[in-house]
């Protein structure tokens, strides 16, 4: 539902850090916990990055899954999407241990092109 | 040829930068803010009408409402006393973020204000994910929406300072198993301040305003610098 601003920012930030190169590649992380449609996001993207030097780039998305630990008998277990409930012992005292990531890892810019300037 | 430029960069900067912003300006001008969340219906505006009434002869008090189409709640708080409403029309997002209070702010004159109310949209999820600057994020929960909501909306009740649950004078009609609710709201977030109150009889009322009223001293105190 909030895909529209998160696409911004992402475009806000890669723009940021590629200086003016041409962006190639954006490598992102994100948790399965943190609520984002990948779909929704790609399509966002095309549109938002015309006329931008990151237009034609690529999105990646590598996802985290939900790992979590019960914290009253320590059974590892992933999340299953259906809230955080020990599946042995119906516990509800969890612990994230992966999941919630909502990061841009790093982008891949153009070395060279006509369009860098002051490089 | 292509180069890797590492990043390492949360999403949501850019909303965290400009509620940082936020969170300095009231600062600055003495005031302190708390964000409203709940679900459609839940009794934010009903919490707000009954919140101002007991603090006006005390403080100022000015509401921000975030709506997705109508001005409805920002007039039912002007009418309960508030020293100024502004109305955000969030153009169909789902939730606030740091841009829409800061506009809000631009049209607040700062200076007059001790206590800001941010009514945020109806929602249980996206809200917990945008910070806007406040100082405290509340939640208010209701009955009728029943008791396994902390189970099923786990982001919502993990971040926040304080938990309203509102409508218990309806508890004798509906099935809502409270050690069940707490149990799992103590899980998400041990040791997390509830105020179980009723918006319509005003029971439990004073121990929420109390609590307003404690957190607020610090940052209105003139600073001493
Ligand atoms: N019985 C009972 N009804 C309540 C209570 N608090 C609010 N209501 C009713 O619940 C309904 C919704 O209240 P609002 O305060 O408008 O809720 P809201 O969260 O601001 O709603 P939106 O802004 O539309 O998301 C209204 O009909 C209120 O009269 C309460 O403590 N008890
Ligand atoms: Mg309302
Ligand atoms: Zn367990």
């Amino acid at each position: 539902m909030h895909e529209l601003p998160i696409t911004q920012s992402i475009l806000e930030i890669a723009l940021r850090h590629a200086n003016g190169h041409r962006i190639t590649d954006v490598y992102l992380v994100i948790g399965d916990l943190a609520s984002v449609v990948d779909d929704s996001v790609q399509f966002y993207w095309e549109i938002l990055t015309k006329d931008t030097p990151a237009e034609g780039s690529r999105l990646h998305f590598k996802r985290v899954p939900a790992e979590l630990q019960c914290m009253n008998c320590a059974r590892k277990f992933r999340f299953n999407g259906e809230g955080l409930v020990c599946p042995d012992c119906g516990s509800v005292g969890v612990k994230v241990l992966s999941g919630e990531e909502f990061y841009m890892e790093a982008i891949e810019v153009a070395d060279r092109t006509e369009d860098d300037v002051g490089s | 040829m292509t180069k890797r430029v590492p990043v390492v960069e949360k999403l949501l900067s850019a909303n965290d930068r400009l509620a940082q912003e936020n969170r300095a300006r009231l600062d600055e001008a003495g005031v302190f803010a708390v964000n409203l969340m709940a679900s459609p219906g839940a009794g934010k505006t009903s919490l707000i009408e009954q919140t101002l009434p007991r603090l006006t002869e005390r403080l100022r008090v000015a509401v921000v409402d975030g709506d997705i189409a109508t001005s409805i709640d920002a007039d039912r708080a002007a009418q309960a006393g508030a020293v100024a409403s502004v109305q955000i029309n969030t153009g169909g997002e789902c939730h606030l973020d740091a841009v829409m209070l800061h506009q809000a702010l631009g049209q607040l004159d700062l200076g007059q204000i001790d206590l800001l109310l941010v009514e945020n949209v109806g929602n249980l999820v996206c809200p917990a994910t945008f910070a806007l600057g406040t100082h405290k994020s509340v939640l208010i929960a209701s009955v009728p929406e029943g008791d396994d909501k902390p189970y099923k909306y786990p982001g919502m009740y993990r971040g926040v300072d304080a938990l309203v649950i509102n409508k218990i004078d309806l508890l004798p009609y509906i099935p809502f198993d409270m050690d069940y609710f707490r149990r799992g709201v103590e899980a998400l977030n041990p040791g997390l301040v509830t105020f179980p109150l009723s918006c319509k009889t005003g029971e439990g009322l004073d121990a929420w305003i109390e609590w307003l009223l404690h957190n607020l001293t610090p940052t209105t105190r003139p600073p001493d610098h």
